[in-house]
C-alpha cells in the first residue's frame, strides 16, 4: 500500500498560494477577463413574469438595432415561463449599449398567468397555484419511523417543541456566471467561469449535438462558485449559440441582478422539532416535520430533494425513536442547486437549536448534553479541545443570565461532511524536461481553494524539490480528465494521483538515466540523461492516501444590543480535522471563509421574493446583504492533524456549523431564542417582546 | 476621534457664509438675464460631446492611452473592454462590491461610477500599475504572503484600496483598515487575512490575529 511521507517537509507546512503574485497583480485572466479576437457583448432577455404563456418572440426589431449581430431565442414556439428571470432570448453586439438596447427591442407576446405562488408556505396548501401542470407542488417522502415515538415521549423527563426556519440563500460569487464562447468550423471553446470544466465540455456537447471531441473548455481563473458553477448553464449554451450566428467570439457574463433569479440558491427549511430526552440529558425520541424550495426544482413533478431540501436528521445526532418527514414544495422562482455543503447548515441549525433548547430545559451545560449524545469520538476530542480554547468553562452562563443592555451569550454545534470522497477516475500528467523543469497537467480547476498549491506540494515533496519549481496546468479540458470541484473532493482526488505520477516519474527516471535515486539533489543530473526527449508520465488516483468523511466542531461567542436588536460576533473558535493537512496556510483560508459565510447566513442573509408581482426584491449587494470586514470576529482555527487518515477535503465542513453555533450564543445571551434565519435586529427585539413580532409572509 | 478644532469652524461662520453669497447674489443682479441664458446655452454647446465616440486621453499607470469612447463609457469599462487592462474586476457594476477599485491620483474610487471621460487628466493606478518590474509592493507581497486570497476576483480592489490607505496612513490601526475596506466585499472569506496583510504592509504590529494551531490526534 502506498503511504503519505512520514517526516514532511512541505506536507502539512505553509507554502504561499503559488498563484497569488498573478492573482494580486492583476494578471490573472479570469473567464470574464477573455478577449478573444473580435469578441461580442452577449445577454439575456429574461421572463418579467412569474407564471406566462409566451405566444411568440419577435427578434427582427432587435437585429436592426446598429451594432446587433446575432439574435436567438432560447426555445422556438409556444411555451410556458415558470419564475421570473428564466431565460427567454439573447443577443450578442458589439457594445454593451446596443445589446441593452435590443433587449427592449424584443417583442415578447405573453399571456401572463396570474395563478402563480412564490411562498413555500402557500405553495404547500392544496388550493394553491400548480407551478408544474400536471403535478403537485408537494413531494413528500412517506415518514420514516423507527421505534414508537408517541410513547417514547412519555417517557422521557424533558420535551420541547420548537420551530426553526432557514431562508433560501444565494451563491452571489464575485465573479458572476458566464463565458465566452467562440464555435468555428474546427469546433467550439468555451472559456467559462466554471468549478467543473469536464461538465461544462459535455454539458455544451450534450446540448448542441457536438462530439464531446470538438467542444473545449478552458478556465484558468474563476471567480467562485460554491456549488453553482457546474455544467455549461442555460447561458453557456446561448453563448455558444450566439457565437455560431454572430460567426464571432462572444462574452456573455451574467449580471449581478440575474445571479439572484436563475443560476441556484440553497433551499429554505421550515423545521417543526419535537425533542426529548431521559433524565440524564441521552435522546429518548425525536420528531421532525419539515419542508422547503427548491424553487420549481421541487415537488412531484421533479422529484424534489436533490438539492439539499431534504435534510438528515436527527443530524449527527441518534435517538431510539425517531419519525421524519419531509416535503419539497415548488414555487414560481428560480430553481436550487448545490450550495457548500448541501442540506447540511441548515440540518445543523435545526437539530442544533433543539439541542441548547433542550440542554436548557434539563438545565444542563449544552456542550454537556452534546458529548453525552454525540457517539463521535472525532468531535467528541474536538469538543474538547475548542473548549478549552474557547474557556467555554468560565464564558458559559445560564440563558439569559447576562447582565445590562448590551448581553453576551456562547454557543456551540458540530459538523460531519461525508458525501464527497475522492474521484477515483481523477487522472493527470507531468512532462519532465532535460533541463530539469517539470510540468503537471490536470484536467481540474481552482475555484479559489488552492488546486495548483495542492499540486506542487505534493510534487515537491515527492521529488525532493521546491513548490516553486514545479510548474501546474490546470483549468484545460485538453489535460487528462479530473473531477469537478464539489463535495470537498479536489484535494483528495488529486494528492493520491500526483503522489502516482511522481512514484511513476522516479521508476522511468531511474531506468532512463541509471541514477538509483533522481530525487532532490540527483534530480537535474537524472534528467539531463534524459537527452532532447522529454518523459512524460501519467498517473491516476490511487487507493489508500485519501479518504472520508471530515467533521468539526465550533463554539461562538456574541454581544447582543437588547436595545436595537443588533448582534456582534467576537470570537469564533473553529476546531476542524481533514485528515492529513496538504498546505496549512491554503486550509486555515478554508475553514475562515466557512466560518463567514456561515456568519452571512446566520445574521445578514435571505432572498426576498415579493408575493404580488413574484420578483426576487434584493438583487443586489445593496438589499442582499454579505459579511463585510468589519463583521468579522477574530477566529482561532485548530486543525486536527490525522496523517493516518490520508487527505480529506474541508471546504463543506467549514460552513456547516457556524450558523447553529452563532444562533445559540444569541439564544444564550437574550434567554430566548430567534428560531428564524437570518438573525435580524428585527427578529431580536421581537423575541424580546419589544416590538409586534415580525410577520414571515 | 479628532475634535475640529473650533477656530476652524468659526472661519465659516453664518456672516462670511451671506457675505459670500451676497457677492454671487449682487453679480447675477447686475448682469442681463437674457445675455446669461444666451451665454450660458453657448457654454454647454461647445461642452456637449457625443453621443457618438470621441477621443479620450487616460493616464493609466503611467501611460497615456488614446481611445474613442461614447462619452456613456465608464472608466470600468474602458479598463477592461476598450484595452487590455483587466486587472479591475466588475463584480455589480454599481458601486456595491469595490472589485473595480483604482485610484484617481491618490484616491481610491469605484471605476464603475466613472465615465472614462471624466478621469481625464488624473493620474488613474489600477492593479497593473503597482508592481515595478515585475516586484511586487509591499502590500502585495503581504497578501501573498498571508493567503489575503482565494478565488482572488475581488483581490485587485482590496489591494487598491489598502494600497490608497497606506499613501494616506502609513500607520493605520486595525479599525483603519476596517474603514478603508468597508466598500470591499469578498465571499470567499478572506478578510481576517486581509486585515493581517494591510498591517504587515504597513509595518503596524498586528495585535489581533487569528491564532491557529495544528494538534495531532494520534
Amino acid at each position: 500500500m502506498p503511504s503519505w511521507p512520514t517526516n514532511p517537509k512541505y506536507i502539512s507546512g505553509d507554502t504561499r498560494r503559488i498563484d497569488g503574485p498573478e492573482k494580486v497583480s492583476g494578471r490573472a485572466r479570469y473567464s470574464s477577463d477573455i478577449q478573444a479576437d473580435g469578441w461580442l457583448y452577449g445577454m439575456i432577455l429574461r421572463s418579467k413574469w412569474p407564471a406566462a404563456q409566451i405566444t411568440s418572440i419577435n427578434l427582427e426589431p432587435a437585429l436592426k438595432i446598429p451594432g446587433i449581430k446575432a439574435a436567438i431565442t432560447v426555445q422556438d414556439g409556444e411555451r410556458m415561463v415558470r419564475f421570473y428571470g428564466e431565460e427567454l432570448a439573447a443577443v450578442a453586439g458589439t457594445t454593451k449599449q446596443a445589446c441593452l438596447d435590443a433587449l427592449l427591442a424584443i417583442e415578447v407576446v405573453a399571456k401572463p398567468s396570474p395563478l402563480f405562488v412564490v411562498n413555500e408556505t402557500e405553495g404547500k396548501a392544496p388550493d394553491a397555484p400548480k407551478v408544474w401542470e400536471n403535478a403537485s407542488n408537494v413531494d413528500a417522502s412517506s415518514p420514516r419511523e423507527q421505534g414508537n415515538v408517541d410513547t417514547a415521549f412519555g417517557e422521557c423527563a424533558a420535551v420541547i417543541e420548537g420551530f426553526y426556519t432557514t431562508p433560501v440563500q444565494l451563491h452571489n460569487p464575485m465573479e458572476t456566471h458566464g463565458s465566452t464562447a467562440s464555435w468555428t468550423d474546427n469546433g467550439l471553446t468555451s472559456w467559462a467561469s466554471t468549478q467543473g470544466i469536464s461538465s461544462v465540455r459535455d454539458g455544451l456537447a450534450g446540448a448542441l449535438k457536438l462530439d464531446h471531441s470538438q467542444v473545449r473548455d478552458i478556465t484558468e481563473y474563476m471567480g467562485g462558485g460554491f456549488g453553482s458553477k457546474f455544467g455549461p448553464g442555460v447561458h453557456g449554451v446561448l453563448a455558444a449559440r450566439l457565437s455560431q450566428a454572430a460567426k464571432a467570439p462572444v462574452r456573455l457574463m451574467l449580471t449581478r441582478f440575474d445571479e439572484a433569479l436563475a443560476v441556484g440558491n440553497r433551499p429554505s427549511s421550515f423545521q417543526k422539532i419535537k425533542l426529548g430526552a431521559l433524565a440524564d440529558g441521552t435522546l429518548h425520541a425525536f420528531e421532525f416535520d419539515n419542508y422547503g424550495t427548491a424553487g420549481i426544482g421541487a415537488g412531484a413533478a421533479t422529484g424534489g430533494g436533490g438539492s439539499g431540501v431534504v435534510l438528515p436528521a436527527p443530524y449527527i445526532y441518534k435517538a431510539p425513536n425517531t419519525r421524519v418527514t419531509q416535503a419539497s414544495v415548488a414555487i414560481n422562482a428560480g430553481p436550487a442547486c448545490a450550495f457548500r455543503a448541501p442540506s447540511h447548515p441548515p440540518a445543523s441549525f435545526g437539530m442544533e437549536s433543539a439541542m441548547d433548547d433542550l440542554a436548557a430545559k434539563l438545565g444542563m451545560d449544552p456542550l454537556e448534553l452534546r458529548l453525552k449524545n454525540d457517539s463521535n469520538e472525532v468531535r467528541q476530542r474536538e469538543y474538547k479541545l475548542g473548549a478549552e480554547r474557547f474557556g467555554w468553562a468560565a464564558k458559559y452562563k445560564k440563558p439569559g443570565s447576562s447582565p445590562g443592555i448590551v448581553k453576551t451569550g456562547v454557543g456551540c454545534a458540530g459538523a460531519a461532511w461525508g458525501a464527497g470522497g475522492p474521484s477515483r477516475r481523477t487522472q493527470g500528467e507531468a512532462q519532465i524536461n532535460p533541463d530539469g523543469s517539470i510540468e503537471f497537467r490536470l484536467g481540474v480547476q481552482d475555484l479559489g481553494t488552492g488546486t495548483r498549491t495542492v499540486i506542487a506540494v505534493v510534487a515537491a515533496e515527492m521529488l525532493g524539490l521546491k513548490p516553486d519549481q514545479i510548474t501546474v496546468k490546470v483549468g484545460d479540458t485538453n489535460y487528462p480528465p479530473g473531477p469537478g470541484s464539489g463535495g470537498s473532493t479536489t484535494c483528495a482526488s488529486i494528492s493520491p494521483t500526483v503522489y502516482d505520477i511522481c512514484t511513476k516519474a522516479l521508476d522511468q527516471l531511474q531506468t532512463q538515466s541509471g541514477i538509483t535515486d533522481a530525487r532532490g539533489d540527483n534530480w537535474f543530473a537524472a534528467c539531463k540523461k534524459l537527452g532532447v526527449s522529454p518523459l512524460v508520465v501519467n498517473g491516476n488516483w490511487i487507493e489508500g492516501l485519501s479518504t472520508k468523511p471530515a467533521y468539526g466542531v465550533q463554539f461562538a461567542e456574541v454581544d447582543v444590543d437588547t436595545e436595537t436588536g443588533l448582534v456582534t460576533v467576537k470570537k469564533v473558535v473553529a476546531v476542524h480535522d481533514c485528515g492529513l493537512i496538504v498546505d496549512k496556510l491554503t486550509t486555515e483560508s478554508q475553514i475562515n471563509g466557512g466560518v463567514i459565510m456561515g456568519l452571512g447566513y446566520a445574521l445578514y442573509e435571505e432572498r426576498v421574493m415579493d408575493d404580488l408581482s413574484g420578483v426576487v426584491l434584493n438583487p443586489n449587494f445593496e438589499t442582499y446583504k454579505l459579511s463585510g470586514i468589519a463583521d468579522v470576529p477574530d477566529i482561532d482555527v485548530i486543525l486536527v492533524n490525522m496523517p493516518e487518515r490520508g487527505v480529506i477535503g474541508i471546504g463543506e465542513p467549514a460552513t456547516v456549523p457556524t450558523a447553529a453555533a452563532l444562533g445559540n450564543a444569541v439564544a444564550n445571551a437574550i434567554g430566548v431564542r430567534v428560531g428564524s434565519l437570518p438573525i435580524t435586529p428585527a427578529k431580536v427585539l421581537a423575541a424580546l417582546g419589544k416590538v409586534p413580532p415580525v410577520e414571515k409572509t | 476621534m479628532k475634535k475640529p478644532e473650533p477656530e476652524k469652524f468659526g472661519a465659516h461662520s453664518r456672516r462670511t457664509f451671506l457675505k459670500s453669497l451676497g457677492t454671487v447674489a449682487a453679480t447675477a443682479a447686475t448682469a442681463q438675464v437674457e445675455s446669461v441664458a444666451a451665454e450660458l446655452e453657448q457654454a454647454n454647446a461647445e461642452k456637449v460631446i457625443g453621443p457618438n465616440a470621441v477621443p479620450v486621453t487616460l493616464k493609466v499607470n503611467g501611460k497615456f492611452l488614446k481611445l474613442m469612447l461614447e462619452p456613456r463609457v465608464t472608466l470600468l469599462d474602458a479598463l477592461r473592454n476598450y484595452s487590455s487592462l483587466t486587472g479591475a474586476k466588475e463584480g455589480c457594476d454599481r458601486a456595491s462590491c469595490g472589485a473595480c477599485t483604482v485610484m484617481l491620483d491618490d484616491l481610491p474610487i469605484y471605476s464603475c461610477q466613472k465615465l472614462a471621460i471624466e478621469a481625464q487628466g488624473h493620474e488613474i493606478t489600477t492593479i497593473e500599475g503597482l508592481a515595478q518590474n515585475g516586484k511586487l509592493t509591499n502590500v502585495q507581497q503581504a497578501f501573498v504572503d498571508k493567503d489575503a486570497l482565494m478565488c482572488g476576483y475581488c483581490t485587485p480592489g482590496f489591494v487598491m484600496s489598502v494600497t490608497a490607505l497606506l499613501k494616506k496612513n502609513p500607520s493605520p490601526t486595525t479599525d483603519d483598515v476596517k474603514h478603508a475596506c468597508a466598500g470591499n466585499l469578498c465571499r470567499c472569506g478572506t478578510q481576517p487575512r486581509i486585515l493581517e496583510a494591510a498591517l504587515a504592509a504597513a509595518g503596524v504590529a498586528v495585535n489581533r490575529t487569528t491564532k491557529t494551531e495544528v494538534i495531532d490526534y494520534a
